[in-house]
């Protein structure tokens, strides 16, 4: 009970957050709070299920161009266009699952970046549908959801924040139900787990999908958000991200994803307008990380006393 | 009646005959301890019957069906219930969600009220919100059985479950083990022979991956074969 309220209190104070930020800070927040629902869904399988994947911008790709692609050159209407974004992530997700769980630890990793890497590279050959490199903007009309316009700031921020509530509560739930009690043994022991009667492939692939399903629904919402859809965001930089974040706020944390998101990204930016060497500074702090927190920052919070954090 | 029945079961590692052609029958509602000197085969014969390892020949009948080629999860819906011999549990979970995790695949629809009472059973029930890997080892061997038990199964495989215990913990745990038959049928890998003397009602002797003997505690204990290859004359 204490727990639920502080998740709704967080939710209510990132609602809050969007009549007070200036106008540049409030672009952001609508920006992490949709990375942070990617973050979310890897979360549920690198956190929870124990499944390190480095092909994840796959999912997130995957939704993006999915609904960028149907709403650009589909002529689908925008709001069954974004429902394709988080089928597409599933869908991908399955299939990947369904080979890639044949392998554990490095094996998975590997397996899982190959296929991440070949959509990257299927986008770049197919540029005369995807543009390539340069990917391809999206049209006014194609950002409106019925009398919802992405491209006002109030109704993104709305849009995102709807987005990343829902993912995150689902999180909550699935992570305190029976699943995620069956998810979260596959993590600690996987042998233990089936000889409690769990089939741990179908737990490991029922956390794929709904990881891929929650990033391609990232993906297909930051596209019509933010108007545009491109390459780099099938690349393997876009696979690393939500580890690092999710590393960053916490693994196996409901709330580890947008602390990390949120702190990586400001961390950016700060080091960004003081030096060019920005990345050395990231660089440093991911090292400081590893070495005095690396169960993250909730993870540490939750190491010293707050056992009972979700 | 019979409620399993391995025949012609047959395992190897490499050159090592681990299980060599043994046959083997269990009882509904009884207490079966299978014994016989290191090596002798008898965590891979369990290892067997509860599907943690694949045979290369013979078959497994559980209550009339063929699980010979059946997966060790799907076993375990089966009823067949195994408790490890290390010490298994997961540590980093709390006790209570360590029973639940088997009280659930049970279907049960009051998880919290029936673990409760699978904790209370094993008497870990004050434990129930503390780390099992901050548990002593003697209640870690407690709660291990607490997750088999909760499977609700009709065979349940004890391997080596009093190692380590201390004398007063044997006790309770016979008492225990006396108390499930015969709901539920146990097998047990024991090196203990007061406890297996003193609990089991039949006993199947293995040497060398093969069938030694088998027969009541007094015919073992008679038996020279046996005595000569594991209870030392």
């Amino acid at each position: 009970m204490r727990m639920l309220a502080l998740h709704l209190a967080v939710l209510a104070g990132v609602a809050a957050l969007q009549f007070v930020l200036p106008a540049y800070h409030h672009t952001n927040a609508a920006r992490i709070l949709v990375l942070a629902t990617y973050a979310i869904g890897f979360n549920i399988a690198f956190g929870y299920t124990g499944l390190l994947s480095l092909g994840h911008a796959l999912f997130f790709a995957g939704g993006m161009y999915a609904t960028g692609l149907l709403v650009d050159q589909g002529g689908w209407q925008p709001w069954a266009a974004l429902l394709a974004g988080p089928a597409a992530g599933g869908v991908l997700a399955a299939g990947v699952g369904l080979l890639a769980l044949r392998t554990a630890g490095p094996a998975f990793m590997i397996v899982t970046l190959m296929f991440a890497q070949a959509f990257h590279l299927a986008i770049l050959y197919w540029g005369r549908f995807t543009g390539g490199d340069e990917g391809f903007t999206l049209s006014g009309a194609a950002r409106r959801l019925g009398p919802f316009d992405l491209a006002d700031p109030a109704t993104r921020y709305g849009a995102a924040f709807l987005l990343f509530a829902a993912a995150m509560l689902g999180c909550l739930a699935l992570v305190r139900s029976r699943t995620g009690r069956v998810l979260i043994a596959v993590r600690e022991n996987e042998e233990r787990t089936r000889m409690l009667g769990y089939d741990p492939f179908r737990a490991k692939l029922l956390a794929l999908v709904l990881s891929g399903l929650l990033s391609g629904a990232a993906g297909a919402t930051y596209g019509l958000m933010f108007g545009y859809v491109g390459g780099s965001f099938a690349a393997i930089q876009y696979s690393i991200l939500p580890l690092i974040w999710v590393l960053l706020g916490g693994a196996g944390t409901v709330l580890g994803p947008l602390l990390g998101t949120a702190l990586l990204f400001y961390l950016i930016d700060w080091a960004s307008s003081v030096t060019t060497a920005s990345q050395f500074v990231v660089g440093a702090v991911l090292i400081l990380l590893v070495l005095f927190a690396p169960r993250g920052l909730l993870g540490l919070l939750r190491e010293r006393g707050l056992r009972s954090l979700p | 009646m019979s409620l399993l029945e391995a025949r012609g079961l047959v395992r190897h590692f490499g050159g090592l005959r681990a299980i060599d052609g043994v046959d083997f029958d269990l009882s509904a509602g009884e207490i079966h301890a299978l014994i016989g000197p290191n090596g002798a085969g008898k965590s891979t014969l369990v290892g067997l019957l509860s599907g943690r390892i694949p045979a290369q020949a013979g078959t497994i009948r559980f209550d009339g069906r063929d699980i010979t080629r059946l997966p060790a999860h799907v076993r375990v819906g089966c009823g067949i219930a195994y408790a490890f011999q290390i010490t298994s549990v997961f540590p980093r979970l709390t006790t209570f969600d360590n029973v639940a995790l088997a009280v659930q695949r049970t279907g049960a629809r009051d998880l919290a009220a029936a673990t409760g009472a699978a904790l209370a059973r094993v008497g870990l029930a004050g434990e129930a919100g503390q780390l099992a890997g901050t548990l002593s080892y003697g209640h870690q061997r407690l709660l291990e059985i607490a997750m088999g038990l909760a499977l609700a199964p009709r065979l349940l495989i004890l391997d080596e479950p009093t190692q380590g215990l201390a004398t007063g913990e044997i006790e309770s745990f016979m008492a225990l083990v006396r108390s499930l038959v015969p709901e539920v049928t146990v097998l047990l890998i024991e090196h203990n022979m007061e406890v297996v003397m003193d609990l089991a009602q039949r006993i199947t002797v293995l040497n060398a991956g093969r069938v030694l003997a088998r027969g009541t505690p007094s015919a073992i204990q008679a038996d020279r074969a046996v005595q000569a290859a594991y209870l030392g004359g």
